[in-house]
């Protein structure tokens, strides 16, 4: 099966559209292979060969989010920008050795199993089923540690504010339920953000990136870091040079804890039995003769 | 025994508990020395700051950033001040359930530490907080997947036992009888309770880091770490102890009097048990370090060396000076010993949470003079409140009276 450019995003369009009537239960699998784990979430494929540098995702992204306007001024990309608390979305600008510029578009990568929402004690971080990591400022304490535990440094805070927030995209999980797209994907004009399921675009990237060695570099950023990411990009400039963190591991964040928190329970139920078995050890000698301590240890029921 | 205190006014209770039997002039001119007055000032400047933080905002106040999320008030108040408090039930333990009745004179005195060192981590914890009061929310959403939850509940649970336990004096210096008979009877409970608790608290704290692997240097990092913390809790809270107790029989040793306390032979029993867990601890921590792939950066620049310095300075020359003082019943050498330990465990913390964490980032967060003093005016409400306690209830000797 081959697509061209178009017909591809018309159908993940139609795809889009689809999901957007029924939220997906089941991810569509081709026959024989397995559906892997977020393939039926709503994903973006930002290609970034095809990006133009226009900038109305960031333009859109504050209208839909109430943010300040960016200011669409060129000076901003020699600083190749972090997202902030007012901007949920940047687009950076790398100049490559043909000296022809390369755009990306940077926001949270909505992983599929989130480090973030893991690390949250009170889920103001909780993960969408459909998708989006989406956060609930009522419910949350200001305890930061979903900065201290996202791969990518995407939870930004309102240091400034005396009542603060985390901010960050939320992949307008809000607007999907609603059935519309994300701010940001509305108003691409160039196709480079390509809006769908995330099996579905797995799939596009690798037909892009592997059918045209010598336009892509070999990888797909977010197919498998932090365990897969709903945001994936592909590109024709290392990944290191447009400013992605590469040290982030293949597996999914969440797990890492998993055997830290198997301590409670091993504790809980086996730390009273052994301290009273010690203590009836201990004080075995003073039962037998009735003698106990002058301290306040020694009293027995 | 008959000792209920005479059923009077509440002006001359408040006389005889809080004033100590003095009048409100007369006390407050008797204990206003220099240092005393030097601390409270500090601690006024403090509160003043915390005031200012919630009025200001965190980044007022603090030199946190998007970066570096954590700052003192999360590595040494709450990382540290809890790490310190492990005395409590270390030696709780130690008297409750292993019988070592010779530590019985401790015991209090370790408890209150405890209760002090987690109320001023939860105080750290709320100026800290960007929403305090969403804590409830902890006890209304299931965040059962993170650790931060684990260590939200475990403090909850831990600090309330230790009010219990501490409750145990306090009643018997209002002279409630019966609440006072009816909690000792408790008090084995409470132990293991706190035995659990902490087992869980000081690793889960360690487990805090394990989903950071990109942050914090591989040195320290280890899925293991929660084992760490735990190891380096029980050393905390037995060098905690022998420095407490040395400091106290300093500065309180009027109320030592007719004790009868061998405090040298317990200071050289805890020093043994010092040098044996602090040995396992440095042999663990090699450990974790070859488990994480990670000798090659034993030695390699700044953090590397850093490593040698916490590794060998604060965990490995103390070891053998605990060895060597409680082989040669060198009392002053287990003093020495227990303090190094104290200020290696004080380094490992801060070490994990705010000097290698963050190693590959260009910039570097140093705290502001804000946080530092908000930070040292807690420490001083803790020893201030320390010493208001034992100068009235029964903590370092029993209540006058009672044999």
């Amino acid at each position: 099966m081959k697509l061209s450019r178009r017909s591809f995003l018309q159908l993940a369009g139609a795809g889009g559209t689809a999901a957007l009537v029924t939220l997906p239960t089941k991810s569509a699998s081709v026959e024989g292979v397995e559906p892997s784990p977020g393939d039926a979430e709503r994903s973006v494929l930002v290609d970034t060969t095809v990006c133009i540098g226009c900038r109305a995702c960031e333009a859109a992204c504050a209208e839909v989010n109430g943010l300040p306007d960016p200011s669409l001024d060129e000076v901003v990309y020699p600083l190749m920008r972090q997202t902030g608390p007012e901007s949920f979305t940047v687009v950076n600008r790398v100049i490559r050795k043909n000296g022809k510029p390369r755009y990306v578009k940077r926001q949270c990568m909505h992983c599929i199993e989130p480090a973030c929402a893991s690390a949250c004690p009170v889920r103001a971080l909780d993960k969408e089923p459909f998708g989006p990591v989406n956060y609930h400022a009522d419910r949350c304490m200001g305890c930061r540690y979903c900065m201290v535990a996202c791969p990518f440094r995407v939870p930004k805070y309102e240091y400034a504010k005396a009542i603060p927030r985390v901010r960050k995209c939320t992949f307008c999980a809000e607007r999907q339920k609603e059935g519309k797209k994300p701010g940001c994907v509305g108003v691409c004009p160039s196709g480079a953000l390509n809006f769908g399921r995330r099996g579905e675009l797995l799939l596009e990237a690798r037909r892009r990136v592997f059918g045209n060695p010598d336009r892509y570099v070999q990888h797909i950023y977010g197919e498998n870091e932090a365990g897969g990411t709903n945001w994936m990009y592909i590109t024709d400039v290392p990944f290191e040079k447009l400013g992605f963190e590469v040290a982030v591991n293949d597996t999914y964040y969440p797990k890492l804890v998993k055997g830290a928190l198997g301590v409670p329970p091993v504790v809980m139920t086996l730390w009273p039995p052994l301290l009273m078995g010690i203590y009836a050890i201990t004080h075995r000698k003073e039962n037998g003769n009735g003698n106990s301590g002058p301290g306040e240890g020694g009293h027995h029921g | 025994m008959d000792s209920v205190a005479t059923p009077a006014t509440a002006q001359s209770w408040f006389r005889q508990k809080i004033l100590l039997g003095e009048t409100l002039p007369e006390y407050v001119k008797e204990r206003m020395t220099a240092p005393i007055i030097a601390s409270l000032l500090v601690i006024a400047a403090g509160l003043t700051l915390i005031v200012y933080r919630f009025y200001a905002g965190l980044g007022a106040a603090t030199n946190l950033s998007q970066n570096q999320p954590w700052g003192i008030w999360i590595g040494f108040d709450m990382m540290t001040g809890i790490c310190l408090a492990a005395g409590g039930f270390t030696i709780g333990a130690a008297v409750e359930i292993f019988g070592l009745e010779e530590y019985h004179a401790i015991e209090r005195p370790a408890i209150l530490t405890g209760f002090l060192g987690y109320i001023l981590a939860i105080i750290g914890l709320i100026v800290d907080l960007g929403k305090p009061w969403n804590m409830v929310q902890v006890t209304m959403r299931n965040g059962t997947q993170s650790v931060l939850f684990e260590v939200a509940w475990c403090v909850m649970c831990y600090t309330s036992v230790l009010a219990l336990e501490f409750a145990v004096p306090f009643f018997e210096w209002l002279g409630w009888k019966k609440v006072y008979s009816l909690l000792k009877k408790t008090l084995l409970g409470l132990t293991v309770l706190s035995v659990m608790f902490s087992t869980m608290h000081q690793s889960a704290l360690g487990s805090l880091f394990i989903i950071a692997p990109g942050r914090l240097h591989p040195l320290w990092y280890s899925e293991s770490i929660f084992i760490f913390f735990f190891v380096s809790a029980l050393i905390a809270g037995i060098s905690m102890v022998i420095v407490e107790s040395s400091i106290s029989h300093a500065i309180f040793s009027k109320q030592f009097v007719g004790q009868h306390v061998d405090a040298d032979e317990l200071t050289l029993g805890l020093g043994k048990a010092g040098a044996v867990v602090m040995f396992a601890y440095f042999f663990l921590k090699l450990q974790g370090v070859v488990d994480n792939h990670a000798v090659e950066f034993i030695g390699k620049g700044f953090y590397g060396k850093w490593w040698l310095v916490e590794m060998l300075g604060f965990v490995l020359f103390p070891t053998l000076l605990y060895a060597w003082g409680a082989r040669n019943r060198r009392v002053k050498a287990v003093r020495w010993a227990a303090a190094i330990a104290v200020l290696g465990i004080v380094f490992n913390r801060l070490n994990i949470s705010v000097i290698a964490f963050n190693y590959n980032q260009e910039i570097r967060y140093v705290p502001s003079w804000m946080e530092v003093l908000v930070s040292v005016s807690l420490v001083l409400i803790g020893i201030l409140a320390f010493r208001w306690i034992v100068h009235r209830m029964p903590v370092l000797h029993p209540l006058e009276g009672e044999k």
